[in-house]
């Protein structure tokens, strides 16, 4: 084996056999699924208690009560308020409601009282007004004879399909943007996360060597160039097997937890979806949306995504590198460095989101060539189908400047390794750049 | 070139932004040798110890091992132990040495045979399987010499081998340095220890300031340094006459030191002594000690 592949090897076993590798590789997907359903379980939390309400009506109106009366039990009451308010500390009764009278279709504002010595939570409050809403709605149907199958008929719901004008294009439904919009994220997304990670991880295991003292012993043997790459690399892989193993674990995990908990998938849907109150998809709808997704050129997206995830990753990696190597024997000395690159990544991640929402700006055409934006944004828009010389481009200007990084990288690395003691001030490392 | 040299350097020069912490260096290591590398510090002992092993790379000036220029030979056969020692804290003994001994150019089977066999021989085989962070810092510095000479280096570099070493561990290592010598290889180490100096090397470099300021065979250096001085004891009053020859130096009642001019010889000095009436108890000659040759020619050559 020769030198790269031994540190390449080296360095992923290492990681790959310790236990916390092991243990986060296992635990982060059980941890994620605990967490969305703890959230749902949060979200759909309903009040336990159940409120009786006392309700004076002096409205002249028929009251549409809901159906299930889970929440509330609705008393109506022929007492005066004021003999309700002397029994309300003996009685059971939390509240009472005080409806005025209605006078007539031309009322738009409406105010009713509630009396109680503890006020209505916000959510409580909104259910009576809602009731009260309905139950007016209803009245002024009945005062304006009007037909409620007729109003229904008022309604319609619009949509936009687009359509293409040369016969070369591609017939798209109205889902394609949401989708579009929806994978292109969550590839930025993924890549960001990747190159974050591992980048940290390369960054650490380097200022580890450096501490350890043992980078004088490796590069006695190998060049640094090859120490480090062989740690990008290696992390690389590991950062590979780490999705590849969730990847596989996800799903299992997903349908072990559903039986565990004893819900259905639509039931986790909802308790983990409680805030989108989207009206429930009809099942041509849905088959659209899928013959959409697969329709998708997976191939293209495929390969493209792992070119700009290498390029992406290897350029970051690169520099995360160097600032290992420049730091001091005190590792929290980093944090001034590390901002040179955690800034383009966490601006990369904003502008991708802009841009997949604005696909043609310029913005989005900035991004999706300059090369510390590109492996994030790109990806992002992927699914908008860019021209492939578009792609290519933006291939080019992203490895031509990886290719660059490295170099300087390389050259900040093999002099910082060798400097122990206080970290580098960037005087020193683009000296360290220049020096021949 | 000399067939006998191992490692020859040639003009060698290494600048670090207008300072010459190598300033045109030329000597050579012979084979089967030990030589001590001296200096103050500071000097560039380190920085050419770097330059020799590939660490880093000489400006100008040729290095050659065996005849062949040092950096274009595929895994030269050298074993570097830093002055800042270091190991994979997390990493298991035997794996590591595996590791290390395969980056120098062995095969997985040669590696884990040779580092196998000197864990067998310092005792210490039963660590295997232990993570270096569970080491004591003596244990570590066996790790550390293994994992210098494992791959069977004809040359061995070690930056301040004895710093930090405890007194078992000093001398185990000693007596492996003289073993190694002994079967071919040649040892160039880099010490502040003049008494080690004296004890272990054959040929001294002594470096100041970048330069080469002495460089020899230890007892031609001393020869170089000796004043013809004779230190003699006797065991009755003595009080001697002058003699134009002869410069008498009273340590006490009993005891001289004596000067001998380029004129005459110690025989001439003990036949004048007895003449003179004292009963000898010991002569013998007055060597300067590497410590005094050390500061005179560093001295000397920071005021010229």
């Amino acid at each position: 084996m020769n030198k790269l592949g031994l540190i390449i090897s080296r360095e992923y076993l290492t990681k790959v056999k310790n236990w916390k590798f092991i243990l986060t590789t296992l635990l982060t997907p059980l941890g994620f699924l605990i967490f969305f359903i703890v959230i749902g379980i949060i979200f759909s939390y309903e009040g336990d208690k159940k409120y009786t309400i006392a309700v004076i009506n002096q409205s002249e109106m028929d009251l549409d009560f809901p159906s299930d009366n889970q929440r509330f039990q609705f008393v109506l009451s022929s007492s005066t308020l004021d003999s309700l308010k002397a029994q309300y500390e003996r009685s059971e009764i939390d509240g009472i409601w005080v409806l005025p009278k209605f006078s007539g279709v031309e009322v738009l504002d409406y105010t009713c009282y509630f009396y109680s010595n503890k006020p209505l939570d916000i959510e409580h409050e909104s259910k009576l007004e809602r009731i009260m809403e309905k139950s007016i709605r209803h009245q002024k149907i009945k005062l304006l004879a009007l037909d409620e199958n007729q109003l229904k008929k008022l309604d319609t719901k619009v949509s936009i399909d687009p359509e293409p004008v040369s016969a070369t294009e591609k017939d798209r439904s109205a889902h394609t943007i949401k989708i579009a919009t929806v994978i292109g994220g969550a590839m930025g997304y993924v890549i960001f996360f990747i190159i974050f990670l591992y980048g940290a991880s390369v960054m650490r295991s380097v200022a580890d060597e450096k501490v350890n003292r043992v980078v004088e012993l490796i590069i006695s043997s190998a060049k640094p160039v090859e120490l480090m790459l062989g740690k990008v690399i290696g992390v690389g892989l590991v950062g590979l097997t780490q999705i590849l193993i969730w990847l596989v674990l996800l799903p299992i995990i997903y349908m072990v937890g559903l039986q565990l908990s004893g819900m259905d998938v639509q039931q986790l849907q909802e308790a983990s979806q409680p805030m989108a109150q989207q009206a429930p998809m009809d099942q041509e709808e849905l088959a659209v949306i899928i013959r959409e997704i697969a329709g998708l050129n997976w191939l293209k997206i495929g390969v493209v995504f792992l070119l700009y995830f290498l390029g992406g990753y290897f350029l970051y990696a690169s520099m995360f590198a160097a600032i290992g190597a420049a730091t001091g024997d005190d590792m929290n000395d980093a944090q001034s460095l590390t901002i040179v690159v955690t800034i383009p990544i966490l601006l990369a991640i904003y502008i991708m989101f802009q841009a997949i929402r604005l696909p043609d700006s310029g913005l989005a055409a900035f991004a999706s060539y300059f090369p510390f934006f590109s492996p994030i944004v790109m990806p992002a828009l992927l699914s908008f189908d860019p021209p492939w010389w578009k792609i290519l481009l933006s291939l080019a200007i992203l490895y031509g400047f990886c290719y660059a990084m490295i170099w300087v990288a390389g050259r900040i690395y093999r002099v910082g390794i060798l400097m122990y003691g206080k970290k580098a001030s960037w005087k020193e490392i683009s000296k360290w750049i220049l020096r021949a | 070139m000399d067939m006998e040299s191992l490692l020859e350097l040639n003009q060698v020069v290494k600048d670090y932004g207008g300072v010459k912490a190598v300033d045109h260096v030329s000597f050579s290591v012979p084979k089967s040798c030990i030589v001590g590398l001296l200096g103050p510090n500071g000097a560039g002992k380190t920085s050419l110890i770097r330059i020799i092993t590939g660490i880093t790379q000489a400006d100008s000036g040729k290095i050659l091992l065996h005849g062949n220029n040092i950096y274009k030979i595929q895994d030269p056969s050298i074993g570097y132990m830093p002055e800042e020692r270091g190991l994979y804290k997390k990493m298991k003994v035997g794996e590591q040495l595996v590791f290390l001994t395969r980056l120098r150019g062995l095969s997985k089977e040669d590696a884990e045979r040779s580092v196998v066999g000197w864990m067998k021989k310092f005792e210490i085989e039963s660590w295997w399987n232990k993570k270096i962070e569970e080491l004591s810092k003596g244990m570590s510095q066996k790790v550390q010499f293994i994992a210098t000479v494992s791959h069977r280096p004809r040359l061995i570099i070690l930056d301040e081998p004895f710093s930090g070493l405890d007194p078992i561990n000093t001398n185990l290592i000693k007596e492996e340095i003289i073993r190694l010598k002994n079967e071919g290889a040649s040892i160039l180490f880099s010490t502040h220890r003049m008494e080690q100096v004296e004890e272990m090397c054959e040929h001294i470099i002594l470096i100041n300031k970048g330069k080469v300021v002495l460089n020899g065979e230890v007892q031609a250096v001393r020869n170089e340094f000796k004043e013809n001085l004779f230190e003699v004891k006797v065991e009755n009053e003595f009080s001697p006459a002058p003699h134009p020859g002869f410069e008498f130096i009273p340590v006490n009642v009993q005891t001289f030191h004596i000067r001998i001019s380029p004129q005459h010889n110690s025989n001439e000095l003990l036949q004048y002594m007895i003449q003179q009436g004292a009963v000898i108890v010991s002569f013998n000659e007055l060597l300067p000690s590497f410590n005094e040759i050390f500061i005179k020619t560093v001295n000397e050559k920071s005021h010229e």
